[in-house]
Order: structure tokens, then sequence, then C-alpha cells
């Protein structure tokens, strides 16, 4: 406590005296560097007080500044991945602030704030800005930045375990690099959850090739966390957890308060319209997800914090944000994918940190019974998953120079020397950069002939400027990294006229679910059974359906694959014989007879199966390793089968094996060349190539990259209404220019997102010369799973010619029996 | 080639020949990609490049070139990559080769704005002499579409015309209001789209009833217009028949099996 006192000002040592707190370790040590001047990491759990730590410092430094006759510029800069949070950081800021009488001014800012108040902040900066890191990039582009953040002392970014590994990333980094630039005087303070890296966190924090400073908080209770051992049987497959709602029903009636987390939108429907017909006691439980219309989802959120809610069922929304005190159970519906996550969202229970945060897995299937014991071991293990560091995207990189040329002219020498000190591009050559900003200039084509368009031209001072207002102006409104997948407003059906109108919004759904829809499907959406009449230019007009019965929708699957940390753990609990004991009945039934039938593979071989079924000859592949590098594993095979002339007819995966189905035998293959590391090379590059994963990568790095504008001066542009395709445009730049810098961003993006290749690649070299076919008479146990889902998961990649001459065929089919 | 005879319209529908009864289409695959199909009983090859090729008359037909859209975005600021004129003559002149027309009908909107043509760098416009020579050149602009300014003589070789007649069929840049019987046209970029697997293919396609024809834009960049959409109402007395261009042939659709956007 003396180093509290002498590290605190009396004023605030008294405030927290008077809350009855004292202050914590973690928080001193952030008072200590806030006052040595350092780039600070501090990484805590939740409930540790971590945001006020983060500002400390700021409030010490603002109390204790002499008065000044001119109105400062801003102080502290606070950033959030979620504009929620800034809103919220901003109401309990105001506490302390109220309690000591400090003279500091506090404001957020966010998109929805109103133009007069941003303009406002403009003119008279308040002490401390709490805003998004969309609002930094939108900064970097003002005239006047330079000015405006002269007198910075402070950034504070909140949550960077969720954004490091990510476009936004990227784009926060250079962001950050930029103010540096303007705010010499300027510390770096992040903030974080616990992760397995904290060295690569503190060199993405600090200005490359530094590392920042790290303090840590204690540690809390150990989370107590259970799998759910089902009366029922487990099922074979499926994402519903159906048969365990009435244990879920149960577990939520004897808490307080639970939040009931699931992967999918989806999922959450379904699992709160099941839990919504079991709720005898008329327990008020919400439903909260990305697709309800935002004042449904306030109207959640406002329940939640006066505790008037038993239960919110709701996906990856909920792991960030506000705390609630009163939930005191974390369920987690259907395997977590990742302990990271899993982490994450335990840590929403129970902010007291001398009190165990209590979490529920309720398993799906069997392989995810698996799946949540060695979760739940991770987790106990505090073995955790996470983004590697990643190469900053060069798409990212285009929009900052963009921006950068709007806010003031630039030198292409300094310029080059303030990105390199953004961590994600410190490797970044003075030749690539180079060809970014030509890219931004005359979009980098070999054929020059857009020169006279040049978007940045250079003065006769040598610096580069934008070359017009208006081009200024569109690109203020386009900054930012998120892409926005095109989505359809849901709203209520009503007549005007003759006319059918869209009437009240219940939400947003994905075009690509709502094209699948024919006029008369119901289906679930926002806890209720909707018929969807029609689409009328941006929206989906339906009426409600009660007691119809809702179409299942296509996919239904988890959004996020298996982490390769937990992968592992499930192979060697499939491995240890000796743990077996441990799990439930069914469980080991179905391992035994697998071993019987079949094999257990041991922790580091592939076990590869091939049967006939039918007239189908089947080969299942059992690498544990995520549905993503499945899904690429499934395409590449498939070449190869066709090649050897097997004629594949087609496959699915699930995040624990694959299927391959053929019309001819496989089993007497070599099933070492089959699975060879060589097919990372030209069959990947010919099927990425014409696959659609690679033109929707093509299409956000436009995006992201300025080459398309989303938004117009004058109209917002949907997505649905530009007018080109960039799948036109993919063709003729792939064919002319195939070098080209956006090619090449969209295949790393390709390759490393939607195709996990490298994860791939580290499976084919782990299962080299380890993989242990077995021929055999009939489908073994462990296939039955990924043979389920079958018919019932969209295949990505499916073959867009495929569709075409299916159609067609029938088609013709048809028209030749009668004629 | 096979012909088959297509109903388009209900299943009560009589099967009849294709001239008399706008309710059935006469159509064949041929090896090259191509479908054929009679138009008011002129064999017609709907082509995979999306131009259509009338044999009898030895003539080519290409809609909506284009021709300098990427270069009209990039002086508005967006950088679109400047080889879709490349691409597009690419196509026009692969064609060509194929076909040996004795007559190159390009049928209107071949510009993307009145200043592409001189924005037309000059080896494209010595392309475009390329293609007229040996043969006639007609651009069939239409009265509306003057004001693209290829009539200006002395740039490019060629005749203009609003329409052009050649046997039964009528070539012309928009379609005319109501039943055109024999009518060729352009102007609507059609495409069609099928959602299968979980997701949505759409692609440009030729739209027919058998007794007049709308093609797809020929043009690099040129986008397309759903045939649900409510623009091609009334434009076909049986529901259309789509030609939907894929990798080197053009499949046939049933309306039936197409959806909105």
């Amino acid at each position: 406590m003396d180093g509290a006192q002498t590290a605190l000002p009396s004023r605030f040592q008294a405030w927290f005296e008077g809350r009855g707190w004292s202050p914590r370790r973690h928080q001193i040590d952030m008072v200590r560097k806030g006052r040595e001047g350092r780039d600070v990491l501090l990484i805590a759990p939740t409930g540790g007080g971590k945001t006020l730590a983060g500002f400390l410092p700021s409030l010490i430094e603002l109390a204790e500044r002499p008065p000044r006759n001119a109105a400062g510029g801003v102080h502290t800069l606070y950033l959030s991945p979620l504009k929620a949070l800034a809103v919220d950081v901003h109401r309990n800021l105001e506490i302390p602030i109220a309690d000591m009488g400090l003279p500091i001014t506090v404001e957020a800012r966010t998109g929805d704030t109103p133009l007069a108040k941003r303009q406002r902040q403009r003119l008279h900066p308040p002490d401390m800005l709490l805003t998004t890191p969309e609002q930094l990039a939108l900064f970097c582009a003002w005239e006047g930045a330079r000015e405006y953040f002269a007198d910075l002392r402070c950034v504070i970014l909140d949550e960077i375990h969720a954004i490091h590994g990510s476009k936004r990333g990227d784009l926060l980094s250079l962001g950050l690099a930029r103010l540096a630039q303007f705010a010499p005087h300027m510390r770096r303070v992040g903030l974080s959850a616990t992760v397995n890296d904290p060295d690569m966190l503190r060199r993405w924090l600090a200005p490359a090739p530094g590392l920042a400073d790290l303090v840590t908080g204690d540690p809390g209770a150990p989370p107590v966390v259970e799998v759910l051992v089902s009366q029922n049987e487990v099922p074979w497959s499926g994402w519903t957890a159906r048969h365990a709602m009435a244990e879920v029903y149960q577990a939520i009636e004897q808490s307080k308060t639970a939040l009931v987390f699931v992967n999918t939108r989806f999922q959450a429907e379904m699992a709160f319209q099941t839990l919504w017909e079991m709720n005898d006691a008329n327990l008020p439980i919400a439903l909260h997800h990305g697709s309800l219309a935002a004042e449904q989802r306030r109207r959640v959120e406002a329940a939640m914090a006066r505790e008037e809610l038993r239960a919110v069922v709701c996906t990856s929304t909920l792991d960030l944000g506000i705390d609630w005190g009163s939930v005191d159970l974390v369920i987690q519906l259907a395997a977590p994918k990742g302990s990271s996550r899993l982490v994450q969202r335990i840590g929403r229970a129970n902010h007291r940190l001398d009190e165990p945060s209590r979490a529920l897995l309720v398993p799906a299937h069997r392989f995810e019974f698996l799946e949540c014991e060695a979760a739940k071991e991770a987790v106990e293990a505090n073995d955790l998953d996470g983004e590697p560091a990643r190469v900053g995207a060069q798409d990212i990189l285009a929009q900052h120079v963009m921006g950068v040329a709007c806010g003031e002219p630039f030198d292409l020498q300094a310029l080059y020397a303030e990105v390199i000190t953004a961590a994600p591009f410190a490797d970044l050559t003075r030749e690539d950069f180079e060809r970014v900003v030509d890219y931004v200039a005359t979009g980098g084509y070999a054929l020059r002939s857009y020169d006279r368009f040049a978007r940045l031209v250079k003065g006769r001072d040598g610096r580069w400027r934008a070359r017009n207002g208006e081009i200024t102006a569109r690109h203020r409104m386009n900054v930012g990294a998120i892409i926005e997948i095109p989505v359809l407003s849901i709203k209520v059906a009503s007549t005007r006229g003759q006319q059918r109108v869209g009437g009240r919004k219940i939400g947003e759904m994905e075009e690509s679910f709502l094209e699948q829809l024919s006029p008369g499907d119901c289906f679930l959406f926002s806890g209720r059974v909707w018929r969807f009449e029609t689409i009328t230019g941006l929206d989906a007009l339906v009426t409600p359906a009660p007691g119809e019965e809702a179409r299942t929708p296509s996919w239904g699957g988890s959004k996020f694959a298996l982490s390769t940390y937990l992968a592992k753990r499930v192979r060697r609990m499939i491995a240890d014989r000796a743990g077996w004991p441990r799990l439930p009945d069914d469980i080991q039934e179905w391992m035994t007879i697998q071993q019987l039938r079949s094999k257990i593979p041991s922790e580091d071989e592939m076990l590869v199966e091939t049967f006939q079924r039918g007239r189908r000859h089947f080969l299942v592949a059992y690498p544990f390793d995520g549905r993503i590098s499945h899904g690429t594993l499934c395409q590449l095979l498939a070449r190869r089968l066709e090649r050897a002339g097997r004629q594949p007819l087609g496959f699915v995966a699930n995040d624990y094996a694959l299927a391959v189905w053929a019309l001819q035998p496989m089993g007497e293959m070599d099933m070492d060349a089959l699975f060879q590391e060589d097919m990372l090379g030209d069959d990947l590059e010919a099927w990425l190539d014409e696959s659609f994963m690679m033109k929707r990568a093509f299409r956000h790095c436009a995006m992201l990259s300025g080459l398309i504008q989303r938004r117009q001066p004058g109209a917002e542009k949907s997505s649905r209404q530009v007018t080109f395709s960039t799948d036109l445009i993919y063709d003729v730049l792939r064919r002319h220019q195939p070098d080209h810098l956006l090619l090449r961003c969209a295949r790393a993006d390709a390759a490393q997102g939607v195709l996990d290749v490298a994860r791939l690649g580290r499976l084919l070299q782990r299962i080299k010369g380890r993989i242990t076919p077995v021929e055999l008479s009939r489908v073994s146990p462990f296939a039955v799973p990924v043979l389920l889902e079958i018919g019932r998961e969209a295949v990505a990649g499916a073959g867009a010619e495929a569709i075409l001459q299916e159609t067609a065929d029938a088609l013709i089919a048809d028209a030749m029996e009668l004629d | 080639m096979r012909w088959v005879r297509l109903r388009t319209g209900t299943a009560e529908t009589p099967i009849a020949p294709a001239a008399a009864a706008p309710a059935a289409i006469a159509l064949a695959r041929s090896d090259c990609g191509a479908l054929w199909i009679e138009l008011m009983g002129e064999p017609v090859a709907l082509r995979p490049s999306g131009g259509l090729w009338i044999e009898r008359a030895g003539a080519f037909v290409a809609g909506d070139l284009h021709l300098g859209k990427g270069s009209s975005y990039a002086r508005g600021g967006q950088l679109l990559p400047p080889y879709d004129t490349i691409a597009t003559l690419d196509r026009l002149e692969a064609e060509v080769r194929a076909l040996k027309p004795r007559l190159l009908i390009l049928l209107g909107d071949s510009f993307h704005d009145p200043q592409a043509l001189d924005r037309l760098h000059p080896e494209d416009a010595n392309r475009l002499r390329g293609l007229a020579m040996g043969r006639r050149l007609v651009w069939a602009e239409g009265n509306h579409d003057t004001r693209r300014g290829v009539s200006a003589l002395g740039v490019l070789p060629g005749e203009v015309a609003d329409e052009v007649v050649l046997g039964p069929l009528t070539l012309r840049h928009e379609p005319g209001p109501g039943a055109q019987p024999g009518e060729v046209s352009g102007h609507l970029h059609p495409c069609a789209k099928l959602v299968a697997a979980g997701r949505g293919v759409r692609r440009r396609a030729f739209a027919t009833d058998g007794r007049r024809l709308i093609l797809p834009a020929f043009g690099a960049y040129a986008g397309g217009l759903n045939v649900c959409d409510p623009a091609f109402k009334g434009l076909f007395e049986a529901p259309p028949l789509a030609g939907a261009l894929g990798d080197g042939r053009v499949h046939p659709l049933p309306f039936s099996a197409l959806c909105g956007d």
C-alpha cells in the first residue's frame, strides 16, 4: 500500500477509499509507467479494473495540469473496436471525474455522433476523446489534423487482442504511426485480455522495432468449467444441441443471469425458439445478435443493465463489451472452437476477481463432446490460441496513403520512414511502398494510360498531394477496413394502394441467405416465424407466420473453425485409451466400435478410410484440422482424383474429417502421393484463380484500396447497386496484368483467410509418412458425422459452371423426352 | 447437331413449329459451345462470346461494346483497369477470325460516353479500322445514339444505320415496344441468375422467345440487368429462354429456373 500512496495523488487515493476500494497493483504500475512516459501494454482479466487502469495516468496528469488561458487540444485519445464500448467507457469515466470535481472534459465520437457536435469537437476539442479506429483513419485524412493533435499525450487502445490480427488492425497501426508524427510526445497504452503471446502484442503496440513495456494484472480465480452430460444420447451430427435444451433451461433457472453463447445467428434463433417453447416458468429470456435491429439490441442491453433478464441468447456480438454485474453463468452452446474465445466469453460472467466464473459447455454432437472436453482442459491449463502476428495488407496501406494525402502533402521518403514504424509494415520494402503509392496515384497499371487522371500529383516542392477536392471528399466517405456484407433490411410488409411496401424494420439479413428463399418460405428471425414475401429494392418484405414450420437454413454450422490448439488436444484425447472411461457411455461405445471396425488413430497419424456404399466409393480422412483447411484440401484432392481417373462426384468437410466420393474405388491408391504437399503448388494456383473465393477476396481488396468506392457523394450506393461487376474487372485484370498489386493482395487474403492455406500446409507436413489407410467393407462410426453433412452444407467453391450445366441439362433432357 | 423443340410456355401449350407458335423454340447445341436457335425460322447461333452469328447472311452482331468504360470511371477518380477496351476488341477480333463474317454489325452503345471516342487509344482505333477491312461494318446506332459521335466521318470507318434488316430479322439497338417479331436488339444488357447449391450464379445471357432476341452486352465491363426485371416485361409473348454465357458455351436455362436479384 505504501507504493500506492506515493504513486497516487491524495485526491485519487481518497476517491478509491471513498468507494471502499483500494487501487490494484497493476493500476499503480500503470500510473508509474505513465509518469515515466512509457508505451505500455496492460494484460488483465475482465473485471480487473482494466479500463480505469488505462485512464488513471491521464486523469492524474490532467488533474495536476496548471490552469491555462487558451484551450488546449486533445490530451488523451481512446480507441475501442466497439462503438458501444466507447459510449460505455464515457459513462464510467464521468463517475471519478464528477466525484473528484476534476476539470476534465470527456466526449465520445462515433459515426452516430451528430454533425453539429462533430464540428464543435473540431473547434473545441475535449481533453479526452473516445472513439473508434475508423474515426482515427478519418482524422488522418483531415486537413489540420497535425495541429489538432499537437498536444496529444496519450492514446489508449482497448481490446487490442481483438483487433491486431485483422485489416482493421493494420489500418489502426498505420493511423498510430501518423498520429505519432503529429504528436511527438504521445505515448501508447494498450489494454488486452489474456493472450498466449504478449510479446507479439507488445511489438504491435510500440513503434517498430520497439517493444512496449508490459504490466500484467493479477489473475482472477480460475474459472469453473463443466461439460454438460445430457441424459439424452449425444447426437451423431448437427449443431442445435436440441437434445440438451431442457438441461440448458434448468441451468438458466438455477442461475441469477445467464449468457447463452452460440456461434451463429441461426443457432441463436433456434436456441431462443426452443428455450421459449419450454419456458413454463416464464423467465425473461432475450435474444441478441448482429442482424437484429439496433434499437432492439439496445433494449436488450438496457434490460440487462437493469438486471431484468434471466438469460440472453447471443452470438459474438456480446463477446466484447459492457460489464454486467449480475451475470453468474456463461453457457456455450455447441463447441467454442477455440480456447481464447471461450476464455473471453467465460470472462463475461462474474466480474469480481475473487470469485470464479462459472461456465457450462454444451456439445451438439459426438466429436464436439471431445472438443468441449479439450476446451475445458485448455482453459484449465490456460493454453490459449490466438491470431499470429500478421503482415500488413497492401490494400490497407493504399487506403492509408490516400488518406495521408487528403490530410496534407507528403514527402515520399518521410512517409516510407513513418509507415515502417507500424509493426505490421515493418518489413515493407521501399520498392513495394512505391508500388503502392503508384497504385494510389495511377492505378499501378503497366498500360500507363491514366497518368492524366492521377489521383495523386507531385507538386513543385516534390511533395505528393490529392489532385483535387472531389477526390479528397470521396476518400473521406470511404475510410475504414470493415467490409459490409451485402444485407437487406427485413421489413414487415404492409399494403399501400396496390403496392406492397416495407413497414417496420425488424433487422437485417445477408442477401446470400435471402436469395435462397422463395416467396412463401417461412424462416425464423428475431424469435418469430416469418413468411418471406418479396424483395423490393433493398428491403425484404415479410409477414408474420405464427405456427408455420420454419425452413432450416441451408447452412447452419459454426462460422468459426476449430483452432489448431484444440484440434491437437482432441487428437490426443481420442488416442488416449486410458482416458476414455471419463467419457459418457454413448461416446465410449462409439469409440469402441470404431476401434473394432476400423482403427483409432494415434495422436500424430492420420486415418484414411475407404469403403463402398451403394454405387459410390468413399474416401474419408480425419485430419482434425478445422473445416476451412479441410474444405480447401477437398477441392485439391478432387482435382487429383479427377486426374487419376477416379471420377470424383462430390465432397464434404467438417472440423474433424473430410469425405470425397467417386465412381471408382480409391482404396488401393498411394495415399502418401495423394496427400503430397506439392498440391499446394500449381493445383492450388489453378483452382484459386478460378474460384469464387478469389473473386470475393478481390472485391474486398478493390473496395478497401479505393479502386471502387462504396459511397459516392450525394448517394449512398449499396453493394447491390455498384454499376460494374468486380468479377468482370477481375477477369480482365487477371488476363492482362496477372501480377497487379490488387491480385497479389487478393491471393494473399484468400490463401490466408477463406482457404487457410498456411494451415493446410502445416497439416500436410504433419501427416507426411504418417497416413494410415484402412479399407473397410462398410462405413465406420467416425465417418457417420461427416457423411451426415452431405447435402446439408453448401460446399464452398461449388462450381458456378456446374450449376449452369445442371440446369441446362435438365432442360434439354426435358425437351428430349417430348421430342 | 440435333435440334430439339423446347416448350417455353405452360405444359398445356401444344408443341408446334417455332415460327408459328411463340410457345416453342427450336434449339441445338453445337460443339463449339454455341447455342443454335430458330428465330422466326432463321437459324442463328448464340455465341459464348455474347455475339450473334446469322449464318445465311454471313453476319456477326455484337451489342453494347461500351468501349472506354474503364477510362470513363478513371476520369471520375475510380481507376478501373484500363484493359477493358483491349479485352473487348480481343474478343471481337477472335469472333471475326473464327467466323469470317461478310457483315459486322455493332448494335449500338459502342462507346460508353460521348467523349469515349476522343479518349480511344490510337492503337485501338487502328484495330477497329482493321475489323472493317474486307467486310461491311455497320454501326447500328439508333436515333437516340448519334450523340456518341461514332458517325463522325473519317474518324472510324463503317456505315451508320438506325436499323438493319436481314431477311426476317430486324436489328436495332433498343427493343421496340410491344411484340416485335424478328427483332434483334441489345440495350438492356440481360443477365440470368440461378440459385443452387447454396449460392447464386449470375451471368450475362441472351433472352429470346423464338420471335425476338435480346443480346447480352459484349463490352468487358458492361454490367447486366436481370431478365426478371420489370424492364423486360411485355417484350416477350411467352416467358423467354435465357442463354447464359458460361465458360466457352451457352447454357439454355428455362425462365422458370431463374430468379430475380
